[in-house]
């Protein structure tokens, strides 16, 4: 790659030094919500990136990413309730459990295609809310408090709200860079090759179906790391975190920030969930505004936030 | 006569009432470019179908280097040397004219589960890729999206990844649909270069183009072979003027 010097290489360095400049500057200016609110970008830009591998690159159109956040959050907050607040306990298990609902979702759903996909997806995710929903132990309906953080070894405190917000950094940057590396492989080319044309990729000799399904349980697990993250940042997990409108934001974001680019997903969770802050504090009616300002993105930029700044820099990377 | 390199016996393939083969025999020897023609529905396609392994037959027997390879899916008949180009072209339109190629070699290249390693910069992929696309005339296009080029192009690239792995023998269906003249030809000096390093089944309705490459022909009608030989002795024959071609393309021919 030659890097070119136009404005979505210039957009892409800003952001890449910025985000780590954010605890200095809400420090210096005594701003502990913005430092909140950047935690939440970046957890929710994780799970973006997680999604972004089989919507973006893989075209399957999960419409019920959201579930895998509630089981890596409840995996922490049921394990803190009973008394198990090793991170090392928590953490792993939040991992396997959305990896393993993700085979099995990914293997009966990838037998179908186009709406009957999303439907699929859809339904088992709403099944994963009504269960957690149901169960009183862990409150039910009203979710459930996490009182302590999980617990790591010594130095590393996640109720420090910066160490917090650098473990979730670090975290986005690798998973980032492992997805990079995933899609470019010989793995994500087969991929590729089936969104693009799957009747060719099996005339070809590839098994496309195991391919598929390896991948989605890959973003499933990452989705997973998400949700043991974002349950640590909110000290509560509650079955709202698995509505299928949360799955719906996810969407959003990748298809914003632009779909099949590494770094798409960041720029849809940062322009969407500032947007939500910003137009929230000017009117309770703020859905409406972003309604047709995301309406307006999608339209004329095809490719997203990512595409545009292509377009604007006038050069295709 | 040594084994031919490709040997079809007795093959029989019926959809209900369609009788796509029947009794079929061909035999293809190794380093021909036999052509295969017939009016539309004579079952050539269905005969690549069941070639390539994509359809099975319902009897007979498909031999090629003198293994039996009736049974065999379609991966394993590609992994022994049997390359097949669509009629339709079907390609990865978003992805680039060399990472179309390359995913015809890497499907030759055993399973896929390598999680870390750029595929983009294997050379043990893209070298391959990069000598198919040269045979074809498309080295310089190779950055391109397949989506940018041309229907001549398509073709084109349809051979180049039917050639990646390196086959020993080239199914190839109808290469010359929607060609221009000058596509056409490009396309036949193509194959001409094709014809001296691999075997080549060639199913064509341009008799122009077969009459030019063709050392042997094969004409079938409803599944059956009605007359097999070199181009002249098929031009003479007379079963073939009446059921298929038409003397004005004899003539031209």
């Amino acid at each position: 790659m030659t890097p070119a010097w136009n404005v979505r290489t210039a957009t892409v360095v800003l952001l890449l030094t910025a985000l780590p400049l954010v605890p200095v500057y809400t420090r210096l200016a005594h701003d502990p919500f913005l430092l909140t609110l950047f935690t939440r970008i970046v957890i929710m830009a994780l799970a973006a990136v997680s999604l972004n591998l089989i919507l973006g690159y893989g075209g399957m159109m999960s419409f019920g990413h959201a579930a895998y956040l509630g089981i890596g959050g409840y995996a922490v907050g049921m394990l803190a309730h009973e008394g198990i607040y090793s991170g090392l306990v928590q953490w792993p298990l939040a991992l396997a459990a959305s990896a393993l609902f993700a085979l099995v979702i990914g293997a009966l759903s990838l037998r179908t295609r186009g709406v009957y996909f999303i439907m699929i997806t859809l339904a088992f995710a709403q099944m994963a809310y009504y269960v957690v929903a149901g169960i009183a132990r862990y409150g039910g309906d009203d979710g459930l408090t996490i009182y302590k953080r999980s617990q790591f070894f010594s130095p590393l405190d996640l109720s420090n709200k910066i160490q917090f917000y650098y473990l979730c950094l670090v975290l986005l940057y690798g998973v980032t860079y492992l997805v990079w590396r995933l899609v470019n492989s010989r793995f994500g080319m087969v991929v590729r090759g089936a969104r693009s044309n799957e009747i060719r990729m099996r005339a070809l000799g590839f098994p496309t179906y195991r391919y598929k399904l390896v991948c989605f349980v890959i973003a499933g697990t990452l989705c997973g790391l998400a949700g043991a993250l974002l349950a640590n940042h909110n000290d509560f997990i509650s079955p709202a975190t698995m509505y299928w409108t949360r799955s719906g934001d996810l969407i959003v974001m990748v298809v914003l920030g632009g779909m099949a680019s590494p770094l798409g997903p960041w720029f849809g969770a940062l322009v969407l969930l500032v947007l939500e802050e910003a137009l929230s504090s000017i009117t309770e009616y703020w859905q409406i505004i972003l309604g047709p300002l995301l309406l307006l993105i999608v339209l004329f930029a095809r490719g997203g936030i990512d595409g545009l700044l292509r377009t604007i820099g006038g050069k295709r990377a | 006569m040594s084994e031919p390199l490709l040997r079809v016996e007795n093959l029989s393939k019926r959809f209900g009432g369609i009788v796509a083969a029947d009794g079929l025999r061909l035999a293809i020897a190794s380093g021909e470019l036999h052509a295969v023609i017939g009016p539309n529905g004579a079952g050539k396609t269905t005969l690549l179908a069941q070639l390539s392994g994509q359809l099975r037959p319902d009897s007979g027997r498909i031999y090629f280097d003198g293994r039996d390879i009736t049974a065999l899916p379609m991966h394993r008949r590609s992994a022994l040397g049997v390359a097949r180009s669509f009629q339709i072209t079907s390609l990865f339109l978003d992805l680039s004219v060399l990472d179309n190629v390359a995913l015809a070699v890497q499907a030759r290249c055993g399973h896929s589960f390598r999680f870390w390693r750029n595929a983009r910069a294997e050379p043990e992929l893209r070298e391959p890729a990069c000598a198919a696309l040269e045979r074809v005339g498309l080295a310089a296009r190779r950055n391109d999206l397949a989506s940018a080029l041309s229907h001549g192009e398509h073709r084109q690239l349809e051979l180049a990844m039917a050639l990646a792995g390196n086959p020993r023998m080239l199914l190839l269906d109808e290469p010359m649909a929607g060609l221009g003249p000058e596509e056409s030809a490009r396309m036949v000096e193509m194959l001409r270069a094709l014809k001296a390093e691999l075997t080549i089944l060639l199913v064509e309705h341009d008799m122009e183009a077969v009459f030019a490459l063709a050392d042997r022909i094969t004409v079938m009608v409803y599944g059956r072979v009605i007359a097999s030989g070199n181009p002249a002795d098929i031009r003479a024959n007379q079963d073939v003027r009446d059921a298929y071609l038409g003397e004005q393309e004899v003539a031209h021919g």
